[in-house]
């Protein structure tokens, strides 16, 4: 997956914690979780959806990563080639 | 209809999960109803073989109608917990629902009809649902003879008349999402009303040092697959829970004037929805279950209060109250108890903060523990205990 489709991934998994944020709605340098009022249950299903949609294991200590759409993609796209 | 919280008067029936015929046990799902908080699942309290259904599916009815006839060991017991006599049930038609008054006391709960004598009547013995059957298929229900106890006509009798029925089942019609936000708000007024009306509440708080409890979830989670990570919530559910074994008096009810102590420590956690409002349904005996488990049934919650599919235990269990809302940015909550229960503990926000130790100057991460007591069920001293024994326990993280 290249950072364009990863970021697509990452909004289509917004979108099942919460159902009223739309594509469009967060900007790709917006912090994810004030942006989409994620809690941090929100937010660790969120880590747990990616990382089932990728593989990638996400270490507790790099969620600072996913702060924004392009911060997030740009790390998982890293993952995964490395 | 059973009252699924202080704040409801209504439910609509979504779907019945048994039939005629089934057998139930206690703890079984028996039919989904929706209220102002989403759609709950129907626990049953008692066995025994489901005799009729009288509320079908898409109507509404206010707490306390019977929804349904349990033919138990030899009586015939109501479903919901309000037991009106079979008298009753038989012959009276369903109220109508009226949203500005709630439906008075329930039914007192007496013995069932084959105990009282029963008057001789002109009316006719007829469960509702059968009558209005009746009505629908334009049978003169006076000309049949009843099958149900005490000889009632049920709906049984009714359907028996008609070689092939078709039952039309109407989908009920969900509930806009306008109406939903101002039911859920109209809801949560009324229960915090009755709240600050009834309780004279007194409130503490305290600042708890969470460098420890931190420090172990972040090792713990090194070691755990994504899916099995821990959040600090389920740490401080787990320590409310060993609290309260030791301070009961803040665990349970207030109820006519005096304090029940609850079966079991069920501890609400007040849930936001993302379509404005909040729950706080229950996770069942804290104090019993390792951190593990608490963490998965914290999250299989929060994600059933999101998404439909809480249990009606899970809806009036609950013995005290968390509100946490630190990851609003809050630093401390002093929040409102919850009718009946008599306490409810607040989290904010974890802070990094100075802090001092044995004249050493440090910076710790820190968070506000705030608790709203009852006056009427214990005093400023007893709660001051819970919050410093949750501080202590909280120290100590391996052990919880």
């Amino acid at each position: 997956m290249n950072e364009t489709e990863l970021k697509a991934l990452i909004i289509r998994q917004i979108g099942e914690i919460a159902p009223e944020i739309e594509p469009g709605m967060v900007g790709p340098d917006e912090d994810i979780r004030e942006a989409c009022d994620l809690d941090s249950m929100d937010f660790l299903n969120l880590v747990i959806a990616l990382h089932e949609a990728t593989g990638v294991d996400i270490p507790e200590e790099d969620y600072p990563h996913l702060r924004t759409l392009n911060e997030g993609s740009a790390y998982l796209a890293k993952a995964l080639t490395g | 209809m059973p009252s699924l919280g202080a704040d409801m008067a209504a439910g609509q029936i979504v779907e019945w999960l048994v039939e005629p015929g089934d057998h139930v046990k206690r703890g079984d799902i028996i039919a989904v109803v929706e209220t102002e908080k989403g759609a709950i699942e129907i626990e049953i309290f008692d066995e025994g073989k489901i005799q009729e259904v009288l509320v079908p599916v898409g109507e509404k009815a206010p707490v306390g109608m019977v929804l349904a006839l349990l033919d138990g060991t030899a009586d015939a017991d109501a479903v919901s917990p309000t037991i009106p006599t079979l008298e009753e049930s038989v012959t009276e038609e369903p109220r109508p629902l009226d949203a500005a008054s709630p439906p008075e006391t329930p039914f007192p709960a007496t013995d069932t009809a084959q105990t009282t004598s029963p008057e001789p009547s002109e009316r006719l013995r007829i469960t509702p649902t059968a009558r209005r059957r009746a009505a629908e298929l334009g049978i003169d229900p006076s000309t049949l003879s009843g099958s149900g106890a005490a000889g009632a006509i049920i709906l049984a009798d009714i359907e028996a008349m008609l070689p092939e029925v078709a039952t039309p089942t109407a989908p009920p019609t969900p509930e806009e999402p306008a109406d939903r936000k101002s039911a859920i708000r109209h809801a949560i007024g009324a229960a915090m009303s009755r709240s600050n009306r009834e309780i004279p509440h007194y409130y503490l708080g305290t600042t708890i040092d969470m460098e420890p409890t931190l420090n172990w979830i972040e090792a713990t989670n090194k070691e755990r697959p994504v899916t099995e990570r821990l959040l600090s919530s389920a740490l401080l559910l787990r320590a409310v829970g060993l609290a309260l074994r030791q301070v009961p008096d803040l665990n349970g009810f207030w109820e006519d004037g005096a304090f029940r102590p609850g079966e079991g420590i069920h501890v609400g956690w007040s849930i936001s929805l993302r379509g404005g409002g909040l729950i706080a349904p229950a996770i069942h005996d804290v104090d019993q279950k390792p951190i593990p488990q608490l963490m998965t049934e914290f999250r299989d919650l929060v994600k059933r209060t999101r998404q439909g599919g809480l249990r009606s235990s899970e809806m009036t269990d609950a013995t005290i109250t968390i509100t946490s809302l630190g990851d609003q940015g809050v630093q401390s909550v002093f929040g409102m108890i919850y009718p009946p229960q008599v306490g409810l503990i607040g989290f904010g926000k974890i802070y990094e903060r100075v802090w001092t130790n044995n004249g050493m100057i440090d910076a710790h991460r820190v968070i506000e523990a705030t608790l709203s007591g009852d006056h009427r069920a214990s005093d400023g001293h007893t709660g001051g205990q819970l919050l410093s024994l949750i501080d202590r326990l909280l120290q100590e993280p391996s052990k919880l």
